[in-house]
């Protein structure tokens, strides 16, 4: 008997699939919704789905209120500032550890495993300190460090993990040929490479946008990145939550399109290889 | 083979890395040591000197300790059985031959998205707030009481917050390891007329283990280390005061340095014994 899935089954599975899923969305959708509405009918009981007088009101609102931009600039900034940075670091590393194997590689990538698994708030103060006598306290600079350190083990095992799958015998045909190692590097490394460093800029990217503990606790008024702006809404005043809805909408989008492209990466880049 | 040259080459390439986050790791963490053990009190006098383990002693006699404890571990496995348990089911029915398969995905997977303090903050007010929230106004319409849910269930309003934040995070990577599945074992067993239940039991399950047992590990230092979520709703009200937001309360509030340094080195005891586990199951995944 095949096993042929009978349209029945099939638009069962559907039914049951789209309701979960709608139902797991249906926050997110409704935030996107209320940005649209008066704050007046964000509030109205019963609740109004669709049939509204949409209006961008709230966005414009947003954007004049908080300065919105600088906001956004920062956690540009912050997110791709410490991407980049690990990259950079981590790359020569992962490529080390990838290519010229030694019997300390599994420990050291271990280790640094390790480093991620440190709970932020048993050293908070001391980077807390450590910041103010360096003057980097509320400065993306200083922002732009710790997010690159707490995201550097992962980056660096999602480089390793990718650079692992290049044939080795490629670059020991390179090698014959007399390729330095500066040429291995630009000319049979990088080309193949590349594909395994975006995906790992863009999950990295995405994971610094959404940090929320050191962004909140070592800023302030000038370096706060969106993770902060949001929490400005905490305590708010009168009507307010068509802006916060517009203001979170403008908060997650890019991350959510960024998001959804990175699915495939997601699994072994956050399971540390250990799921593929 | 790797020649001395390239390997000499490798160690100065490694070297960045491995310093940065040597750095990162030891200063802090000695600091935290060195604090631990002194009064430091920063805005009441300074550094008092030594204590021994005075702070250690007091960090856990403190009548917030055991609450903070019994909070971080209901949150924790609560948000835990959620997860795992509606991820593999998830898991199973994304599996399923579908129309839309992508696009069921990609709702599924968005809220992992969202950064913690907005999805926190319009959970706490579009939805659980007990006047204008969407909870409130479902309520209402059958005739209950709207509940206030931050203070009257408090825990149980965290632990949805942060399921719907976790729940795509354990789905997706089930979904990835059911994937994997043999097809043909199951069809087997289904021919030989094994009832649904008794072939999750004894195939699905079994084959999952590694998966939920990677997903356990990963998201408990990750829950164990909640804190937005925590600062926007109810700031530690309400019996939410997880061992992590007692340690910031007592470092950056009430700025006693040496107390909440103390209980620094347990959260950190504590992330360490999760985390070998943890390390274990990645390593020998690294031999393979």
């Amino acid at each position: 008997m095949a096993r042929a899935v009978t349209n029945q089954r099939k638009a069962i599975n559907t039914a049951a699939a789209w309701a979960v899923g709608l139902l797991i969305f249906f926050p997110i959708l409704w935030t996107i919704l209320t940005s649209f509405k008066t704050e007046a009918t964000a509030i109205a009981d019963p609740p109004v789905f669709l049939a509204f007088d949409w209006t961008l009101e709230n966005y414009s609102a947003v954007m004049e209120r908080s300065n919105y931009a600088r906001f956004l600039w920062n956690s540009i900034i912050i997110a791709g500032g410490s991407t980049i940075l690990g990259i950079i670091v981590a790359v020569p590393a992962a490529w080390s550890m990838a290519f010229v194997p030694s019997k300390r590689t599994k420990d050291i990538l271990l280790w640094m495993l390790s480093t991620k698994m440190l709970p932020a708030v048993g050293v908070l103060y001391p980077i807390y300190l450590i910041f103010i006598k360096l003057g980097i306290l509320d400065s993306r600079i200083g922002l732009v460090i710790v997010i690159m350190l707490i995201n550097l083990p992962i980056i660096v095992w999602m480089l390793y993990t990718y650079f692992k799958e290049i044939p080795v015998d490629i670059l020991e045909a390179g090698r014959m040929d007399g390729a330095s190692l500066k040429d291995e590097i630009i000319y049979i490394l990088t080309p193949m490479a590349v594909p395994g460093i975006a995906s790992t800029l863009l999950l990295n990217f995405i994971l610094a946008w959404n940090e929320a503990f050191w962004t909140l606790n070592l800023t302030a008024a000038k370096a706060a990145p969106l993770t902060a702006f949001i929490a400005s809404y905490s305590s708010p005043e009168g009507l307010f939550y068509a802006k916060l809805s517009a203001a979170s909408t403008m908060a997650i989008a890019p991350i959510l399109i960024l998001g959804w492209f990175s699915q495939k990466q997601l699994v072994s880049g956050l399971t540390f290889g250990a799921v593929k | 083979m790797a020649t001395q040259h390239s390997r000499s080459a490798a160690r100065f390439m490694m070297a960045p890395a491995v310093v940065l986050l040597l750095g990162w790791m030891l200063v802090p963490l000695l600091m935290t040591l060195y604090f631990s053990f002194k009064t430091y009190l920063p805005l009441r006098g300074g550094d008092l000197g030594w204590t021994g383990f005075d702070n250690y002693v007091r960090f856990v006699s403190s009548s917030a300790f055991w609450p903070s404890i019994q909070a971080t571990l209901i949150i924790v496995g609560g948000a835990l059985i959620i997860t795992v348990g509606f991820g593999v089911l998830l898991g199973i029915l994304l599996n399923q031959p579908m129309w839309g398969q992508g696009v069921v995905r990609i709702l599924v997977i968005a809220p992992f998205f969202v950064m913690p303090t907005v999805s926190a903050l319009v959970w706490k007010n579009m939805f659980m707030d007990p006047t204008n929230g969407l909870l409130a106004h479902l309520w209402r319409f059958f005739g209950a009481d709207p509940v206030v849910w931050l203070s009257d269930a408090s825990l149980f309003s965290i632990i949805l917050i942060v399921s719907w934040q976790w729940l795509p995070f354990a789905t997706l990577i089930l979904l990835t390891a059911i994937q994997s599945l043999d097809g043909e074992q199951l069809e087997a067993s289904e021919m030989d007329g094994a009832p649904v239940l008794k072939r999750f039991w004894y195939i699905v399950l079994p084959h999952l283990s590694r998966a939920i047992t990677i997903v356990i590990l990963i998201e408990t230092i990750f829950l164990l280390s909640i804190f937005a979520e925590i600062l926007v709703t109810t700031g530690g009200a309400f019996g939410t005061r997880t061992l992590t937001y007692l340690i910031f309360q007592r470092v950056l509030e009430s700025q006693n340095v040496g107390l909440g340094s103390a209980g620094g080195v347990y959260a950190i005891i504590l992330a360490n014994i999760v985390a070998i586990f943890l390390m274990r199951i990645v390593g020998k995944n690294l031999d393979a």
